[in-house]
């Protein structure tokens, strides 16, 4: 069970196969749940808190259908336990640093071990927040202007000046944040230029790179992308209502504080542009398996991809659960899909 | 596998909403948090964490202990598995007022209570004497575990600031004036006189009678909460304030001196106080656990247990050592902290103009872990501070620890120059910082 806020929303006229249409053909095809599955979960990001529970949730999710599952931190053990007590696949619950940049992916890749996501190095473009955007912009797909710079630009060219340019180009209030990373770590919205210089500081205890871009006033939505059947297919898309106003750390994971609407309280063509677009970034990548588009739908009602994750929160209080359970499809079923796939993969 | 049927839209609502939205108001602060999300980390082996308090248990003769539990299950164990008194075991009671009796107190086994460990005699004083609003008098900074229970019970905290030799008498006696003035009588002054945590610094003795008479001028108890009062590294051992005045309200623990995961403590209050607690504490939990208990009453008959907190000092004296020689030559000028001649902690003040707790993920990054001063504070002060535990880790581990710290520290200051004096203090990192295994 979930503890989130979530609230259903059923459109007055749903569309055929609109999302929230309990006819929205989600497979149908039964997974084969006699596998033997290794959740990997922790890590040494600092998301490994998130991961754990990620991983906890997932393993559940998988014994629920029937699935054998461990439970493994990415640690130095991992390998051993690769070779001694070979799953049938591998689905990597690790957020942040080397469960989402490919490296753990690149190992599995070595050992030809099966697992459920995107290769190592589709992970590597997602992983890169400011590499993922120039994709996204290169393709059409709006994203919000961007700038990301190291601290040694700041350093060597003098850190006014680059802070000036940047409030010119992008103008205020500013969404500063790691270049990597993920659950909101680091990021903050500086609304005046003299919050700036304190605010990099406090960014770049958390990354080398600073990403810092416009900030969009609109409807914060998450849409989930799954390849569970035929061909990729996005989840109904969620909108973020943060009680606070922010959708931070504390907004995210503390049961309550964050009200989730799904399908979004937006427009029916806003929700088919959102799948679209989460679909289109999916297939941009290249990713594999699974993935959410975090995305702001602004005033004007265009979609604005903010990121991509290759591993997608799976807590109680995250978004594609909470859109999973909305189609009413059961979480441990879909990802033992996503492992028959996977494993038939190779 | 068939296709689960689709919840209905109401169903989702009533089960993921109905629980959060019956929390009580006062619990509006217990919420995820990135501190604890990066304390999480320093869990892992590849992490030096000085963050945590955790006892070194290295030096306890577990084989003997393995011995006394078997006996203890085979032939006490129908009274050791089973319920007991709310206010202790007898037998232990009596062998508490042997240990305080080292630091000078004595006491009526029938005036303690053991209880969960001290935090939750804290806990249920706590309880017993605020109502929302109250004000408690703390050192500032305190311990972060005291904190959490006053902000539970919606105390406020009014700190008062100590220095190398404890809290000071004249900056006490000015906070009740202050107080006075406003018609306000705080609960109570909750104060660790000994090897202070976090601060490690011990009150002066020649300090603890002015202490005691300012708070009897304005009619305010003092709560002494001494865990770690028999680990001092000189061999000195302080008089307690509870020897001095039987009116204070004392707390102890077995936490630091044999065994912290039996969670066996205990306090030593006055008999109006006692019945009070007792029936607060059946309430919490019914009574203490028995088994733990019974333990910890055959340890102390059956082994030097003084010795055994001796060969604790000598651990942590060593560790201490490796600490101050580290921060010594690694640390970053501008960067000042305490000797602390005993207990568990390092108080360090870093550069000017540097955040310890938006610095920690950088820490986290790097693989050390500390806690950082505002946890300390429950007015936001500290963030120029923050406290190294020198207790769990080897020598050779605080020494790497150190090392990586002031390294973190330099690139801190390399990015805080970059951006020059602008940089006003303010914090990324939200959320309390609960008290936890990791902040204790």
């Amino acid at each position: 069970m979930t503890e989130s806020n979530a609230v259903v929303n059923p459109p007055a006229n749903p569309p055929a196969n609109h999302p929230a249409d309990p006819t929205f053909p989600s497979p149908t095809t039964a997974p084969r749940t006699d596998r033997t599955v290794a959740v990997l979960a922790g890590g040494l990001s600092h998301e490994r808190e998130v991961s754990l529970r990620s991983g906890m949730r997932l393993a559940a999710a998988l014994r629920g259908v029937g699935m054998s599952v461990r439970e493994w931190d990415a640690d130095a053990a991992l390998i051993e336990r690769l070779r001694t007590d070979r799953p049938d696949a591998v689905v990597v619950a690790l957020h942040g640093g080397e469960g989402e940049n490919g490296s753990v992916q690149a190992v599995l890749e070595l050992l030809g071990v099966p697992f459920v996501g995107t290769s190592a190095a589709a992970c590597r473009r997602a992983w890169d927040k400011p590499t993922a955007k120039a994709e996204f912009a290169r393709a059409g797909l709006d994203t919000p202007d961007w700038v990301a710079l190291p601290h040694a630009t700041f350093r060597e060219l003098g850190a006014r000046g680059v802070l000036d340019a940047m409030v010119e180009r992008l103008g205020l209030p500013l969404m500063l944040k790691p270049d990597q990373g993920g659950s909101a770590l680091g990021a903050q919205v500086v609304a005046e230029s003299a919050d700036l210089p304190a605010a990099m500081v406090s960014c770049f205890a958390y990354a080398d790179t600073v990403l810092a871009e416009r900030f969009v006033e609109g409807t914060e939505v998450a849409v989930s992308v799954v390849e569970d059947g035929a061909e990729a297919r996005a989840l109904p898309p969620v909108e973020v209502e943060a009680k606070g106003g922010v959708y931070d750390y504390t907004a995210r994971y503390t049961p309550g504080a964050t009200t989730f609407h799904c399908p979004a309280r937006l427009d029916d063509a806003v929700l088919a542009t959102l799948q679209e677009t989460a679909l289109a970034a999916h297939r941009l990548l290249g990713l594999r398996d699974v993935s959410r588009m975090d995305a702001v739908v602004d005033a004007a009602g265009r979609v604005q991809i903010l990121e991509v994750n290759v591993s997608p929160g799976l807590t109680d209080t995250s978004l594609l659960p909470t859109a999973a359970a909305t189609e009413g499809t059961d979480l441990g079923a879909l990802f033992a899909r996503l492992v028959d796939r996977a494993v038939a993969r190779g | 596998m068939p296709v689960p049927e689709p919840l209905r839209p109401s169903e989702i609502h009533v089960e993921h909403g109905r629980p959060v939205e019956r929390f009580a108001a006062r619990t509006a602060g217990m919420t995820a948090s990135e501190i604890r999300a990066l304390f999480a980390v320093a869990s892992r082996p590849e992490v030096v964490s000085l963050a945590g308090g955790m006892p070194n248990l290295a030096a306890l003769p577990l084989d003997t202990l393995a011995h006394e539990v078997a006996e203890l299950v085979s032939r006490d164990g129908q009274v050791a598995l089973q319920y007991g008194s709310a206010q202790g075991v007898p037998a232990l009671r009596e062998q508490i007022c042997e240990v305080m009796a080292l630091e000078g107190i004595h006491a009526d086994p029938n005036d303690v209570v053991v209880t969960v460990g001290s935090q939750m005699a804290l806990d249920l004083i706590t309880r017993i004497f605020c109502d929302p609003g109250d004000v408690v008098l703390a050192e500032g900074p305190s311990y972060v575990g005291a904190l959490g229970s006053f902000a539970a019970y919606q105390a406020r905290v009014v700190h008062v600031a100590m220095d190398a030799h404890g809290l000071v008498p004249e900056l006490l006696r000015e906070a009740l004036r202050t107080l006075a003035a406003q018609g306000v009588v705080p609960k109570y002054l909750y104060t660790i006189p000994n090897f202070h945590n976090p601060a490690g610094v011990t009150l002066a003795v020649e300090r603890r009678r002015e202490v005691l008479d300012i708070c009897a001028e304005y009619g305010v108890p003092v709560l002494e909460d001494n865990p770690y009062g028999l680990l001092g590294f000189t061999g000195r051992i302080y008089p307690a304030l509870r020897s001095m005045d039987p009116n204070v309200l004392y707390l102890g623990s077995f936490s630091k001196t044999f065994a912290s995961g039996l969670r066996v403590g205990w306090a030593l209050v006055p008999p109006a106080v006692r019945d009070r607690l007792v029936l607060a504490a059946e309430s919490a939990t019914l009574c203490p656990p028995t088994f733990n208990q019974l333990l910890v009453s055959r340890y102390l008959t059956a082994h030097d247990w003084r010795g055994q907190i001796k060969t604790f000092t000598e651990v942590y004296r060593e560790r201490r050592d490796a600490m101050l020689a580290a921060l010594e030559t690694y640390l970053p000028e501008g960067s000042t902290w305490n000797i602390p001649d005993g207990g568990f902690y390092v108080w360090l003040t870093v550069p000017e103009g540097v955040d310890t707790k938006a610095m920690l993920p950088r820490a986290v990054t790097a693989r050390v872990a500390y806690a950082s001063g505002t946890g300390f504070y429950a007015d936001g002060f500290g963030s120029r501070q923050l406290r190294l535990s020198y207790c769990y880790p080897t020598p050779e581990r605080i020494t790497e620890g150190v090392r990586r710290l002031a390294a973190v520290l330099e690139a801190e200051l390399d990015v805080m120059r970059t951006f020059g004096s602008a940089a006003r203090p303010r914090p990324s990192l939200r959320g309390p910082q609960a008290p936890s295994p990791d902040t204790n």
